[in-house]
């Protein structure tokens, strides 16, 4: 292309030159302006770079992780090349999924697993990531086609499939196990999920799978009111799971009465979503490279530019088996994480020259260590920080299953009470 | 309960309880709940029959009891408006509620997720929470969509957004 329109100039050139009559130089030069934009707009055209082998921290314009591995220089991140070797699965890819995806990918991220049933629609491009010419198109093909164009070295694997089904679920299960992509890596074939769904249904689907599979996850969720949003940490047996309590959600901080609730069921914003797509991912990049603090809960509330945070305990009476089963591991494993955490105090006071930090101590103030009572009390979410709210009642306490002689009628056979219903639908 | 006709809530309290919290991933226990499942529709689908107010018709569309196919219709000005019903048991079910999908007004009103799933979130959702395991499906039709079609369907009727299926002759007469 570029050689034809090069050869297209020079024509023109030599039309202009032979051409006596003045009264066409006007058009010829029109027509090289066109010629000479066109040449320039060719310059631009999709061009996929290439794979890049190893990240490196070189600083020129051709490197596309040197602003990333300057965070090792800096001193923020220790080994930043190890984000090539963690899979991130994402389940939802809409508002907030797909943004999450596009900085992972950006990142350099190792491998991403996305998961959606829908299809991109015109009614999404209130939001970021997807374009118009792609409505149509499943979320997760058109994912994989802006995001390998961004960045060719993410292994990127597509699952066009709903989770809370039974057959969707098994699916999920099985692609979360598989270890291909790192064989030596311990527990399940991922890392991390993160559950950017925006219903309450798949999050409790997302909950029971990565409990069943001890995963660390994090949920992400953004108000029906586009207004506020949260970001949480779970990690099966040691924070509270999401059936733990009900979840919780930011308080408008606005009179209540005064929303309007009627007409619509969702509104959404690019901002909100954009906020807590990059809360969600900074908490991810802390959480594998190992750096800064990673918040357990982190809410945002955009009427009052408001952040609550808090921590949360398993409820020892989760309606979750998978999880009582976790706390019960976690639980166990208490020994041994005490003498991890000693042992690395201890390493820790050798490096640092051993002096008393004070000489003198004339009032006796002594220093009590608190953590571990907070670990073992039972209060999981009753008390909340302000700002925050629970979104769905707990299940009222009912009475002990009756035994089941007395409940069943005379008809406990499936097929006999199918065919009742059959025969009650028949007329 | 607060804010209910009474007429829903005396339905309500004829239909017979669920006891035994069990997902389709749970094998026998599962089996069980499909049985006490089977029973509370039959009540409430005997019930609605007996008190001239049948409104649906739901079965399970595969062996394992997992998704449900069915009709449902609404009167609306003497005239009678059918819709095709359907929706799948969750993983996590009881656990969270069944989504119940009405494809035929997808996109035609707000109050519908993509798919048809009608919007639960406010009248419906918390009473499911709270009374988990004891409402099933025919729980779910009774306190979800009963009143989602009342609310519905009479606006989607007067906008134009759904015809009556013998009106679309008379009305380009008109």
């Amino acid at each position: 292309m570029d050689v034809e329109l090069k050869e297209m100039l020079d024509d023109l050139q030599a039309l202009k030159r032979s051409l006596p009559d003045p009264s066409h130089q006007a058009s010829i030069d029109k027509l090289q302006v066109h010629v000479e934009h066109l040449t320039n707009l060719a310059q631009y055209a999709p061009a996929r770079r290439s794979k890049v082998k190893d990240m490196s921290a070189e600083v020129v314009d051709s490197n596309p992780y040197s602003r990333l591995m300057a965070l090792q220089r800096m001193g923020i991140v220790e080994n930043y090349e190890r984000i090539r070797e963690f899979s991130v699965a994402i389940v939802g890819i809409g508002g907030v999924g797909s943004v999450a995806a596009e900085m992972l990918t950006r990142c350099g991220i190792g491998r991403l697993l996305l998961y959606d049933y829908d299809k991109v629609e015109l009614a999404n491009m209130n939001r970021l990531f997807f374009r118009p010419e792609q409505v149509g198109m499943t979320k997760t093909d058109a994912a994989v086609q802006t995001l390998s164009d961004i960045n060719p070295d993410v292994v990127l694997e597509s699952y066009t499939l709903n989770i809370t089904t039974v057959q969707g679920f098994e699916t999920f299960m099985s692609s979360l196990r598989k270890k291909t992509f790192r064989p030596k890596k311990e527990g399940s074939g991922v890392d991390l999920v993160l559950s950017c769904v925006d219903n309450y249904e798949a999050r409790m689907v997302v909950n029971q799978a990565c409990n069943e599979l001890n995963q660390t996850w994090m949920e992400s969720g953004v108000s029906e009111d586009a207004v506020s949003g949260h970001i949480q940490l779970l990690i099966p047996g040691e924070t509270a799971c999401f059936a733990c309590a009900p979840p919780l959600v930011v308080a408008s901080g606005v009179d209540e009465r005064t929303l309007k609730r009627e007409g619509v069921c969702a509104a959404s914003l690019p901002t909100t979503m954009g906020v807590v797509a990059g809360l969600l991912v900074q908490n991810t990049l802390k959480f594998l490279l190992k750096f800064g603090h990673v918040s357990p809960y982190l809410g945002y509330n955009a009427l009052k530019d408001y952040f609550p945070t808090m921590e949360m305990r398993p409820n020892p009476q989760c309606s979750n088996a998978s999880c009582l089963e976790r706390q019960k591991e976690y639980l166990l494993a208490k020994p041994a994480r005490d003498a991890a955490a000693k042992a690395k105090m201890e390493a820790e006071a050798l490096v640092v020259a051993e002096c008393p930090i004070h000489v003198d101590n004339e009032w006796n103030i002594s220093v009590v260590d608190d953590s571990e009572l907070d670990r073992t009390d039972g209060r999981s979410s009753d008390a909340l920080p302000e700002g925050l709210t629970h979104e769905l009642p707990t299940a009222d306490e009912f009475e002990k299953q009756p035994t089941p002689e007395t409940t069943f009628n005379s008809v406990d056979d499936l097929d006999d009470l199918r065919r009742q219903l059959d025969a009650l639908n028949a007329d | 309960m607060e804010g209910w006709d009474p007429n829903t809530k005396s339905a309500l309290t004829q239909i017979p309880l669920l006891s035994i919290k069990a997902g389709p991933r749970d094998g026998a226990a599962w089996t069980q709940r499909l049985k006490e499942e089977y029973k509370a529709l039959i009540a409430y689908t005997g019930m609605n029959k007996s008190n001239d107010n049948d409104w649906f018709r739901i079965s399970a569309a595969n062996s394992e009891g997992t998704r449900w196919t069915g009709k449902c219709w609404y009167v609306h000005n003497l005239l009678k408006y059918e819709f095709d019903l359907q929706f799948d048991i969750p993983v996590t079910y009881p656990l969270t509620a069944p989504e119940i999908e009405l494809p035929q007004l997808d996109g035609k009103t707000h109050k519908m997720y993509r798919g048809g799933k009608i919007c639960l979130t406010v009248h419906f959702k918390p009473l499911w929470a709270k009374n988990c395991p004891r409402f099933g499906i025919a729980h779910a039709l009774c306190l979800g969509l009963a009143p989602w079609l009342a609310a519905e369907i009479p606006i989607l009727v007067d906008s134009g957004m759904i015809k009556h299926k013998d009106d679309s002759a008379s009305s380009s007469e008109s």
